[in-house]
């Protein structure tokens, strides 16, 4: 990996992290279309190549889906749900991956500086060379994404093809998709074709469609149509996704009080031994006080 | 050492130690990995469907260098595929790759329970022989009624799917001369 300057909208447990960029950059964004999605499975395998990831074990659990969840190295899961409608059932299929938040979880979770960064595009991603491997990022994510690689110690996820996005391509995935449900542009156009993709839905008899976009983390940078709109945990996702109450609480209350309280103890201490002077050692019984010093 | 130097070189540390970055955010940029290398233009060999792949190989065909490949993905200016692959095509780097891929010819002879490696002359050659001794050994020039019909029903030809329409063109026309009558190609995709 090469070290570049490049645009930083926000960085983990930086107090100078944020608005390092001085380019502005359009945001991306992934559209997926659930409704036209066919479960082939085409994007898990263009991303395990891109990325060079191993083929990770796994075992028939009664559906067609890879594996239960995310791993470490396999960041793109295509996820099979049946359920009961209309007296007949509904076959979903919903790729499964970073959601690339505008208020990510993992980075307001991040203790290590500079683990987790958001470029000026919206991409969020993991450097491995600043990760602690804490896992924290897991607990702060409200889509269950990030996943801890035991051979390095790291976290692992999509970096929405970070390589390929600076280099003026479209993510892996989207370019294999072979039914064009998946998309690739600025968050505008993709918003757009949402809505569009919405509409007509509408029209086709799926009244509940919505377009996927959870404002609780600020909107994400994969959005998604759903033409069960309302009922989003169908697809395996949250209804109204938010950063943990309790995340928030211990960056921007606990830990700078702790930081604060840490320096006064240690200036204390600097001060007490500068004003009181060293421990005078405590004669035994017995014996002759040491000389000072010893 | 002062005094106030050692306030302020232990309040510093104290606050670099605790998770202050006091240096500038810079980020990692994860580098293309297809940034320099040789495309080279192919057709999937899957199925009839053809889809178009750029195969990536290390280096840039320069004299000294022995290509390997590293990616494949698909071709956006395939009228066909335009890009897009099925997973069974996303994988074709490690097809390609694979410890187990055939690189020679092999032949298993009749009776026999091995395959045994092969020259591509001798493969060709008893190739040849075998149509010839075929055609001469189950030729039809006329059928029941007396017509001519000059067929070679002992043998058939099957095109593969990666085969360019000019290629099965030629194949068409080799087994049209030879009178193969059970014969397909996907020049129809």
């Amino acid at each position: 990996m090469t070290t570049q300057n490049l645009e930083i909208r926000r960085s983990s447990a930086s107090l100078w992290g944020e608005k390092t960029g001085m380019r502005h950059l359009p945001v991306v964004s992934k559209f997926i279309d659930t409704t036209t999605c066919i479960g082939c499975k085409a994007c898990e395998v263009a991303c395990q190549e891109w990325n060079d990831l191993e083929a990770v074990p796994t075992r028939q659990t009664g559906n067609y889906q890879t594996m239960p969840e995310l791993d470490a190295e396999f960041w793109n899961l295509i996820r099979f749900n049946e359920r009961d409608f209309d007296g007949g059932v509904v076959w979903l299929m919903r790729k499964d991956q970073c959601m690339h938040c505008e208020d990510p979880g993992c980075l307001a979770a991040c203790p290590a500086p500079g683990a987790i960064v958001q470029y000026e595009n919206g991409i969020v991603d993991v450097n491995p060379e600043a990760c602690i491997g804490c896992g924290f990022c897991a607990t702060g994510c409200p889509f269950n994404v990030p996943k801890f690689h035991a051979k390095t110690g790291k976290m692992a996820k999509c970096t929405l093809c970070v390589d390929r996005v600076t280099s003026g391509l479209e993510p892996a995935c989207i370019k294999a998709c072979p039914t064009g449900c998946l998309q690739f542009g600025t968050k505008d156009d993709m918003v757009a074709l949402g809505h569009a993709r919405v509409e007509q839905l509408k029209g086709n008899g799926f009244a509940n469609a919505v377009l996927y976009d959870p404002p609780g983390v600020g909107g994400t940078g994969v959005v998604t149509v759903l033409g069960h709109g309302d009922h989003p945990e169908w697809y395996g996702l949250p209804a109204d996704p938010h950063v943990p109450v309790g995340v928030r609480f211990w960056k921007s209350v606990l830990r700078p009080l702790g930081v604060v309280a840490m320096i006064g103890a240690v200036l204390g201490a600097i001060g007490h031994f500068m004003y009181q002077g060293p421990k005078e050692p405590r004669a035994r019984d017995g014996e002759p006080p040491p000389p000072p010093g010893a | 050492m002062q005094r106030r130097t050692f306030l302020k070189a232990t309040a510093l540390g104290g606050g670099v130690a605790l998770g202050f970055d006091v240096s500038r955010a810079e980020a990692e940029m994860r580098a293309l990995k297809i940034a320099r290398t040789t495309e080279t233009r192919s057709i999937c060999p899957y199925c009839a469907v053809s889809c178009g792949v750029i195969i990536h190989t290390l280096g840039d065909k320069s004299k000294n260098v022995k290509p390997a490949v590293v990616h494949v993905e698909g071709d956006p200016d395939h009228p066909i595929s335009r890009g897009s692959l099925c997973p069974k095509g996303a994988t074709l780097r490690d097809d390609i790759t694979h410890k187990n891929r055939l690189l020679h010819p092999k032949v298993r002879r009749p009776g026999s329970d091995h395959w045994e490696d092969i020259s591509w002359d001798d493969a060709v050659s008893q190739i040849a022989r075998h149509i010839k001794d075929t055609r001469d050994r189950t030729f039809v020039a006329k059928n029941a009624k007396g017509q001519v019909v000059n067929r070679t029903p002992g043998i058939a030809m099957i095109g593969g799917c990666t085969d360019t329409n000019e290629f099965n063109y030629l194949q068409w026309k080799v087994v049209t001369a030879l009178g193969v009558p059970y014969r397909d190609t996907q020049a129809r995709v």
